[in-house]
């Protein structure tokens, strides 16, 4: 996409592209929507909008017609630039609209320009904001959106959302404003309550998807489960494992049994292995399940043996994906063995079980293509994994106990081992108290189909356990051998020589993300000047400062973003790059709630571009440039 | 130099907190004006530190413990600890009490870790022996029943099921007695 600045008026800059990056932090498949027929009313609507000479009609109805079958919004987006008739066009007929900044451009100017749009995905937040970064109620509000859509897009169907704030209010708009709305999801999100929640579910009727991925919310005591419609329900999902609010269970049996068409049930902690039994029993065909507690059995239940849970689980013919196990007894686990063969996805990352518990159940696993973990399993369960999993293609390992200066159940080998057993490996995200450049490299050679590959070693400044080396060359082999490389996290001891090696081999390279890492600003400069496709730039506690900020002048109109945290920048270095780039909003974080910067360091710069100008909802800790 | 150094201390007195309610990490944030972060942080790094290394109350680069590092979200973070806890308890033993009833000919045993509230136990118990218990209340005990659930406590006493926290029940309770009639009665009628 060029750089030059007159493009800088069209929205096409906030790179539209729902199947790839919105999969970063979460399952990989999300199937495209599929194109209208050709015939749909719409784009007959959209051609009476236009008169014009009788050719450009008939070229422009073949363009309708043809762009319908565009739905990745980057092809959209080079397709509006082709000619104003194009961007006209394509503006008419785009269905999907993705914002990756919710500040990068105001509510008003999307929808003015796409005036026929079905689903919208809005993010907000940075995301180092999820590490208590920074203090709350930085922004990101969905209010501006819902007030504004809620108008102008009455046919709204989907709306998601990923570290946004909502209000009950908000949810309230959304559910009178859109009759036919179907599908929300909400990821990281927060600042609602269970009513928010009982507006939607009652008045959405068409209601399909239900989504609330570690989104935060808060009780107020409405039981939102019991304002479903009666009746059948046109439910598929419904997801509310994260969601720390006592759940009527009741009125959740009564659900599940009037939603033929659910496939999708991710129960909370609330929900016992007894209760699971019976939705399990009334819901036989679903295909991803959360578990919910897996534990407590309830003790007054006399029928407790009547619970064949393994019968439950052999019941669930089309089951590929499970998870939850959020109160795991262990004693349970052995019901889940016939579904494992079956299973393409399992997370057991909140469940604590031994080394053994856990090979009695990846051993069985032989179709997994993801694979969530604490490291608990230690390297002897890696190793399993690896003698197991063949088609494994995501691996995650979460730190149990996440702190520094502990020892660390899971280390070089267990890294080693996944490389050698897992060659289909595209992303991994790895948790461990040592490393060492060699199984790094390893995984670099053995996985060339990596893209993405974020290492966490936990003690900062570690160097290669056995070498003492810093990690610059394992990081060095994976931006040079694994071709397809998006996203990187770098951890341990790390020189410039890090920096150089991405600059020079990380060509693909969209997100970035480094912690304590480098010895100047020679490090961030060879990224800036290196890595042409960097979107994503999130940097804490290392040492780069005013002469390597301006360094990427050249680059951060085509950013997403770049956050600095606790970095050597002072407030007149972000000035320079305020003046040079106006169309940036440079803005500079107090890690104080309730205080501005006053003197000349910077805790936190967050900037980005933006059509939008300074927001207006800055709190009083921001200070915008 | 000094000057340096006495901002230091100072800042670690001012000791800012940043967290979401409830967590109970206790972080220390780096502090605000430290034009050299990264000199406590590394190692080695001992000549222009000579200040940083005389001050007593600069934690020590490794111990201290830093926001957000490593990047775990608070969510799992909270649910994972809790569940480090949970199993601690459930390594220490179970808790099985004897139960009795009053007019009952032969005692039970109940494990008293497998609940978490006093709701279940007192279903579990109504269960068991087949009555109602009555509806709780601080003032005035178990009304609305012929029975009222007691324990005795380490001190040897005999106290009001669900009087105090659940935890501190657990952890008090030598056996239960489900106390029938007038002697129940009188429990209730006492305050």
């Amino acid at each position: 996409m060029s750089e030059n600045n007159h493009h800088l008026h069209h929205p096409q800059q906030n790179h539209f592209c729902p199947a790839e990056t919105m999969s970063e932090d979460e399952e990989p498949s999300r199937p495209s929507p599929p194109p209208p027929e050709p015939g749909s009313k719409k784009t007959r609507n959209c051609a009476a909008v236009h008169p014009s000479p009788h050719s450009d009609r008939v070229l422009e109805i073949v363009l309708e017609h043809v762009l319908q079958f565009l739905t990745a919004s980057r092809d959209r987006n080079a397709a509006s630039l082709v000619s104003k008739s194009w961007y006209r066009t394509e503006a008419l007929t785009r269905s999907d609209v993705f914002i990756g900044n919710c500040y990068s451009v105001s509510p008003a100017r999307v929808t003015t320009r796409f005036p026929r749009v079905r689903s919208v995905v809005i993010k907000g937040r940075p995301r180092f904001a999820d590490f208590n970064l920074m203090p709350q109620n930085w922004g990101g509000h969905f209010g501006p959106w819902v007030a504004t859509m809620g108008k102008a897009y009455p046919l709204l169907e989907r709306v998601y959302l990923k570290r946004m704030s909502l209000t009950d209010r908000d949810l309230c708009l959304l559910a009178d404003s859109f009759t036919k709305f179907k599908e929300l999801v909400l990821v990281c999100c927060e600042g609602f309550g269970t009513s928010g929640l009982t507006a939607v579910v009652s008045k959405c009727r068409q209601l399909r998807v239900l989504d609330l991925s570690d989104t935060e919310v808060s009780y107020d005591g409405v039981d939102w489960i019991s304002y479903f419609p009666e009746g059948e329900t046109c439910l598929e999902s419904l997801i509310f494992d994260c969601v720390e609010c006592p759940i009527n269970f009741e009125a959740l049996e009564s659900l599940v049994a009037r939603s033929p068409a659910l496939k999708k049930l991710r129960l909370n902690r609330e929900v016992s292995i007894g209760q699971l039994y019976r939705l399990m029993v009334s819901a036989p065909n679903l295909t991803h399940l959360g578990t919910g507690a897996f534990g407590h059995p309830e003790p007054q239940d006399p029928n407790n043996q009547e619970m064949d849970y393994a019968a439950a689980f052999s019941a669930c013919k089309s089951l590929v994906c499970l998870s939850g196990f959020r109160e795991v007894m262990p004693d349970y686990l052995p019901a889940i063995y016939s579904v494992c063969a079956n299973l393409t996805s399992l997370n057991l990352s909140y469940a604590n079980i031994d080394v053994e518990q856990f090979k009695s159940v990846i051993c069985q696993c032989f179709k997994l293509q993801i694979l969530w973990v604490l490291d608990s399993v230690y390297d002897e369960g890696l190793q399993a994994v690896a003698a197991t999993c063949r088609d494994l293609r995501e691996l995650r390992v979460f730190p149990l106990n996440a702190q520094e200066d502990v020892e660390g159940p899971v280390s070089e080998v267990g890294l080693q081992a996944i490389s050698e057993g897992c060659p289909k490996l595209e992303s991994i995200l790895y948790f461990c108290q040592r490393m060492t450049n060699a199984a790094v490299i390893a995984m670099s050679n053995n996985c060339p189909d990596l893209v993405v590959f974020r290492l966490c070693i936990m003690g900062r400044h570690q160097p290669d356990h056995i070498t003492g080396a810093p990690m610059d060359e394992g990081f060095g082999a994976i931006v040079m051998n694994c071709k397809k490389l998006t996203r990187l996290a770098i951890s341990g001891l790390l020189t410039d020589r890090a920096f150089a090696y991405i600059g020079m081999y990380g060509k693909l390279v969209r997100t970035l993300s480094v912690a304590f890492a480098g010895d100047s600003d020679t490090g961030l400069k060879y990224v800036l000047e290196g890595c042409p496709k960097l979107q994503k730039l999130e940097i804490r506690d290392s040492p780069f400062g005013d002469a390597a900020l301006v360094s990427g002048l050249h680059h951060y109109y085509n950013m997403r973003f770049l956050w600095m945290s606790t970095c050597q920048l002072s407030r007149q270095g972000c000035q320079e790059v305020a003046h040079a780039l106006p169309r940036l909003s440079v803005e500079l974080l107090s890690y104080e709630e309730n205080e501005k910067m006053d003197d000349d360091t910077v805790d936190v710069l967050y900037m980005y571009r933006s059509l939008h100008g300074p927001r207006d909802d800055a709190p009083q800790f921001v200070t915008i440039l | 130099m000094d000057m340096l150094c006495h901002r230091n201390i100072d800042l670690e007195a001012t000791e800012l907190r940043l967290g979401l309610p409830g967590t109970s990490e206790r972080p220390i944030t780096t502090p605000r004006g430290n034009k050299r972060p990264l000199d406590d942080f590394m190692e080695g790094s001992s000549t222009e530190d000579g200040d940083h290394l005389e001050c007593p109350s600069a934690a020590p680069p490794s111990k201290a413990q830093i926001v957000g590092w490593p990047p775990i979200r608070s969510y799992r973070k909270n649910s994972l600890q809790q569940k480090k806890l949970g199993n601690q308890a459930e390594t220490t033993t179970r808790v099985y009490v004897k139960v009795s009833m009053d007019g009952a000919p032969y005692l039970r045993k109940m494990d008293l870790s497998i609940y978490k509230g006093y709701r279940q136990l007192l279903i579990a118990l109504e269960d068991m022996f087949k009555f109602t218990i009555g509806e709780y209340s601080e003032r005035e005990g178990y009304k609305g029943s012929e029975y009222a659930p007691t324990y005795e406590d380490k001190d040897g006493d005999w106290m009001l099921v669900g009087d105090v926290p659940w935890e501190m029940f657990a952890c008090s309770c030598k056996r239960l007695r489900i106390m029938k009639g007038s002697e129940a009665r009188g429990l209730t009628c006492c305050l």
